[in-house]
């Protein structure tokens, strides 16, 4: 029953990923840190899968993934505030206020003009933070290390608060969609891509809904971009540029829009094929990668999730 | 006498230079099950579309249940009570057939985030129960894009229906389907909006379709009400007979 709007099991997907962000602990630094920068950006690929799910493409998600890395690294750099008990809070918040203002306008828009408007204002951020020679410019700049509630690990300790830190709150994050997904106004988002008209008649105002999944999708990739500032220890304009914002696109189709796990396993998969891509082929790297999406769309139009709905069925 | 339930005055719509509807007044009681004919291009479905909302009217007032509801949108006629069918079904094509009336119930009651699961055991049997009203409990788990275009139809009307509204609109509830099955189609379709104790207003170009279903009919010619009343006596009007049902022996 119900392929579309079923997600009982998906508390299921989200304790399977919690066991694997464990697993990640004892997995070589590397690796470790892979799993984590790929958790940070799949919260931001996961913002444009529930958009995916209204049949919008926001080709700009980078910016809410700048916008929260850039609130996290001002806060740090330029003010001294160094806790991630704050950090956090203003990345997310920061992306929802801009998200907010800009949905208002984002949510009168469909198909190519939404995708190109968000691509669009993406890319004024970026040319802003070009300009921007006391943020470093197209360098960016680097942020201080960080506290956890008051407590400052030593240097050799800050990986792994890091990497805990980011588990936790991308699994926070994961719930959060779920939630949403969940509840009235994330149940209509098929609705919406599917007959926006049919949906007003029976009462509910599409706008409404588009609205709040730009805001939902905008807080969830300020997350990520937080988490990614702390993460790396360094912010720059790149975040929020269209290559940036493709990748997102990129994860969310080759995750699929089934689960709430999906980017964010999806885009551990990216960044694990390449980087052996990168050791097989230096030169061709993007070859692979270009062949592995090719793949995927022909083969998988559903993405990688369907192959895990298939077992269910 | 009680007030009616819905009420025109006056209504009009111009389209430029084109006159789609004018002075359209008609009273509405509570319970009436109400058959409006006309020939293409009359104003039958440019009245519905200003009734539901999706076009405003040039001129003239909409009052439902004692409220002006003249220039409402779509969403805001919904939530007042006042629910459409289409000519041409319009379904969630991807969806389910319970997942679809799922939609419909959530739609009407429920467009916020929460923590709360929109889709509860509670919502699923009203949606079961309500698909076994109108006959379609069989087909809960198919797609609606596989569906005929009459069962289709059918699940149309039945999401209309949902959250039993006080007035259901029903644009050519008959057309597409095939002779024979029509009746039927009414039979099913009528009965559950009538026991939800649902005003009917429905479009139809078969005159025996009317006659079986409507006890009050209201002819539109041109974009204005030709006829209004009892079925057999506007059915033999002359005029009506000459202009909408196109009886050359008239």
């Amino acid at each position: 029953m119900m392929p579309t709007l079923d997600f009982r099991r998906d508390h299921l997907f989200v304790a399977v990923l919690a066991l694997l962000v464990i697993v990640g602990f004892f997995l070589p630094s590397w690796m470790r840190f892979l799993i984590q920068t790929a958790m940070a950006s799949g919260l931001v690929a996961l913002g444009v899968m529930l958009q995916m799910r209204a049949g919008l493409v926001s080709f700009g998600q980078g910016l809410f993934f700048c916008i929260g890395g850039y609130a996290v690294g001002l806060l740090a750099a330029k003010a001294g505030i160094t806790d991630v008990a704050l950090l956090l809070p203003a990345a997310a918040l920061a992306a929802l206020v801009i998200g907010l203002v800009l949905g208002l306008l984002l949510s009168r828009y469909r198909e190519i003009f939404y995708a190109m408007l968000t691509l669009a204002v993406s890319m004024i951020l970026y040319g802003l933070l070009v300009k921007a020679a006391s943020l470093g410019s197209t360098d960016g700049f680097n942020i201080p290390a960080v506290s956890y509630f008051g407590f400052v690990p030593d240097q050799a300790a800050r990986p792994d608060w890091s990497y805990a830190l980011t588990g936790v709150v991308v699994l926070a994050g994961c719930l959060g969609a779920l939630a949403y997904l969940r509840s009235g106004a994330g149940a209509m988002l098929d609705a919406v891509r599917e007959n926006e008209i049919r949906l007003s008649y029976l009462g509910t105002s599409p706008r409404v809904l588009v609205f709040v999944v730009y805001a939902v999708a905008a807080v969830l990739s300020g997350l990520g971009g937080g988490l990614w500032a702390i993460s790396s220890g360094h912010v720059d304009p790149e975040m929020t540029y269209w290559t940036t914002s493709g990748q997102f696109v990129f994860v969310a189709l080759l995750a699929g829009r089934g689960s709430v796990v999906a980017p964010v396993m999806a885009y551990f998969l990216l960044e694990l094929l390449r980087t052996y891509a990168l050791d097989i082929a230096p030169n061709a790297w993007q070859l692979i990668l270009g062949s592995a999406m090719l793949a995927v769309i022909v083969l998988l139009p559903r993405g990688l999730w369907s192959l895990v709905a298939r077992a269910r069925t | 006498m009680s007030a009616p339930l819905f009420r025109t005055i006056g209504l009009e719509k111009t389209f430029g230079g084109v006159v789609a509807a004018k002075d359209i007044s008609i009273d509405v009681m509570s319970g009436e099950r109400i058959a409006i004919i006309g020939s293409n291009g009359a104003g039958k479905t440019t009245f519905v579309n200003m009734v539901t909302g999706y076009l405003t009217p040039s001129a003239g007032q909409i009052l439902f249940d004692g409220h002006d509801i003249t220039g409402l949108d779509p969403r805001q006629t919904a939530q007042a009570g006042i629910r459409r069918s289409f000519q041409i079904a319009q379904v969630f094509a991807e969806m389910t057939v319970l997942e679809n009336m799922l939609i419909a119930l959530i739609a009407g009651q429920d467009g916020r985030p929460s923590a709360r699961a929109a889709i509860t055991p509670e919502r699923i049997d009203i949606a079961r129960s309500a698909l076994d009203r109108f006959g379609l409990s069989v087909i809960a788990d198919t797609p609606a894009g596989t569906l005929p275009q009459g069962t289709r139809k059918q699940l149309d009307i039945a999401m209309a229906a949902v959250g039993d509204p006080r007035l259901v609109l029903l644009d050519e509830p008959t057309s597409g389907v095939s002779a024979d099955e029509k009746m039927a189609m009414m039979d099913t379709a009528i009965a559950p909006l009538d026991a939800s104790g649902a005003t009917i207003l429905f479009i139809e170009h078969d005159m025996d379709v009317v006659r079986r279903y409507a006890d009050r009919v209201i002819a539109f010619y041109e974009g204005t009400v030709l006829a209004d009343g009892n079925v057999a006596v506007v059915l033999e009007d002359e005029k009506v007979r000459k202009y909408v049902i196109g009886d050359s022996h008239a």
